[in-house]
């Protein structure tokens, strides 16, 4: 059974009378201690669908399951408490603006019943997991936002949750806190095997942390599955544009131009060894580098990069096999680069 | 200057302009308090919206607000009697003070807890809370500020509403400048009355302001 189902969900809403659907017939199942990235363009509809999960947006058609519950079928009551065993942080922190940091973390403990004392205690632990001890007086307002987001993790993870929600959590920081609020919520997924759910329209972070990946586009599930996979060879085209940069409304520079394209994706063991130049040297033959990136999947550095060939046909074929020899995924690409 | 008659008619007064301002903005947040909570909550953005208990609600407060508080205070007298047994002097003038003053408190509560950032409640809700832990540890408290400074104006302008009760016999500073300085065109008296009121509305204002900035976090 997986932690979370999400059986042919559709979500509509009414705006002036016109019928807006943000989410259609989506299918997707966490497993339990998965990291899982769910990546789409602004207004694809990601964040209804994380709503989806604790409930906070109620379904238009479907169901959503967390550990074989339907959370439809909940008085108001059940789900409150089933909502308080679901963490939840956001772009914003969403943090309470006149409480200080320790009463913040204590917040949700207090919602819940918890005595005042026992709070106190379980906040200050978490302020240590989150290493912002010393600012346990401090208010939001003096805090910076990688400060913030640590503070909202710890409040997340007061009621000691199964699966923490993450609504474009590092959409407001730099790159740098990125990567340590990255780092923290992988450390809390290995150290406390938290199922961890992140919404992004970042790739970097899908690819720097995740281990599975959906895709959605314009309210659809477009592709799912291991980020490796999907990193080195996207299906559809909203992958394809995640992965690669945006190429719908640039204008190709003409001498970018080639007749045949094709991308190359290659890991680290490759990446020691000089293929281009090798491949050059061996066919004596021009090959146009039109684009080239690295990046790093899950610890590990993938690149990839986009050739163009020469006009001969014959040396293409050469060129793509010799490649595929080297262990290299080949795809061809068609559109503008 | 004034014979000692005069001062202690003066300070009298002042005894009874504090009390029918702060008597009525009491009561009037009673009342008013829980309308604006039930405006937010009922409101389009709300917890809980309700368009029937939103529009009710809103189209009395615009009533009683639309009428000017002169006019207010001979509307209601009948009603003022039925409460408080006389339509006149300090406990007369509070009932109309009451009514006026809930209608204003309600919008201005409104407008306070419209303010609070909607995440912070999403944010709530996503913990489990209820929509009357909402209303009382998040709503609330986060308005704060906004609240106090909602409740200075209030009071300052309930002040300004008592002198005015004078007309009717209300007593306090408003009755004496209306008796002395319009009935006996005595200029003295009149100007010292109305010495008294911007001193006691300086006053409220400076505290009101003080304390909203003291409990005020989201700056520093």
């Amino acid at each position: 059974m997986s932690e979370i189902e999400i059986r042919n969900l559709s979500k509509k809403f009414q705006i002036k009378g016109q019928q807006i659907v943000a989410l259609s017939e989506i299918n997707l199942n966490i497993e339990k201690g998965d990291i899982f990235g769910i990546i789409g363009m602004s207004g694809a509809g990601k964040s209804t669908l994380v709503r989806s999960i604790n409930f906070l947006e109620k379904p238009t058609e479907g169901e959503i399951l967390i550990d074989g519950v339907n959370l439809a079928e909940l008085s108001a009551r059940e789900l409150r408490k089933k909502r308080s065993e679901i963490g939840m942080i956001f772009q914003s922190f969403n943090l309470l603006e006149q409480k200080n940091v320790l009463d913040n973390i204590c917040f949700p403990l207090e919602i819940n019943g918890i005595r005042k004392k026992e709070a106190r205690k379980k906040a200050k632990e978490l302020l240590a997991v989150v290493k912002l001890e010393d600012k346990e007086k401090a208010y939001p307002s003096q805090l910076s936002g990688g400060q913030k987001q640590r503070v909202a993790i710890a409040r997340a993870l007061a009621t000691d949750p199964k699966i923490l929600l993450c609504d474009e959590a590092t959409s407001a920081l730099d790159p740098q806190t990125t990567e340590a609020i990255l780092n923290l919520l992988r450390e809390i997924n290995e150290r406390l095997g938290i199922t961890i759910v992140i919404i992004t329209h970042q790739m970097s972070v899908v690819t720097d942390i995740c281990k599975k990946v959906a895709i959605i586009d314009s309210g659809r599930l477009v592709e799912e599955g291991d980020v490796e996979t999907i990193f080195e060879s996207p299906r559809s085209d909203a992958a394809k544009e995640l992965i690669s940069g945006k190429t719908v409304g640039r204008k190709t520079y003409s001498e970018l131009e080639a007749e045949r394209k094709i991308r190359i994706v290659y890991r680290e063991n490759s990446a020691y060894e000089p293929i281009i130049s090798n491949l050059v040297l061996k066919f004596n033959a021009p090959v146009n580098i039109l684009k080239a990136d690295t990046k790093n999947v899950n610890g590990r550095a993938v690149g990839e990069m986009i050739l163009g060939l020469p006009d001969d046909k014959e040396l293409q074929n050469e060129l793509i096999d010799y490649l595929k020899e080297k262990k290299l995924v080949v795809t061809e690409v068609t559109e503008d680069v | 200057m004034f014979d000692a008659k005069v001062i202690q008619m003066l300070l009298e007064g002042v005894r009874d302009t504090l009390y029918m301002t702060l008597v009525s903005t009491i009561i009037g947040y009673a009342v008013g308090l829980p309308l604006g909570i039930l405006l937010n909550v009922t409101g389009v953005t709300g917890l809980r919206p309700n368009r029937i208990v939103y529009r009710i609600v809103d189209v009395i407060c615009n009533i009683i607000r639309s009428i000017p508080f002169i006019i207010l205070l001979i509307l209601l007298i009948p009603f003022t009697r039925f409460v408080v047994g006389q339509s006149y002097g300090s406990n007369g003038v509070i009932v109309p003070l009451v009514v006026c003053a809930s209608a204003y408190i309600a919008r201005v509560v409104e407008s306070s807890l419209n303010e609070v950032d909607h995440g912070i409640i999403e944010a709530a809700k996503s913990m489990g809370a209820n929509n009357i832990q909402i209303v009382f540890k998040v709503l609330l408290v986060e308005a704060k500020t906004s609240l106090i400074t909602g409740f200075t104006i209030t009071t300052g302008l309930l002040l300004g509403y008592s002198a005015m009760s004078g007309t009717v016999g209300g007593g306090g500073l408003g009755d004496i400048a209306v008796r002395y300085g319009y009935h006996r065109w005595q200029a003295d008296i009149m100007i010292t009355t109305v010495i008294l009121l911007i001193i006691i509305f300086q006053i409220i204002q400076y505290i009101g302001t003080k304390i909203a900035s003291s409990l005020d976090h989201r700056k520093r």
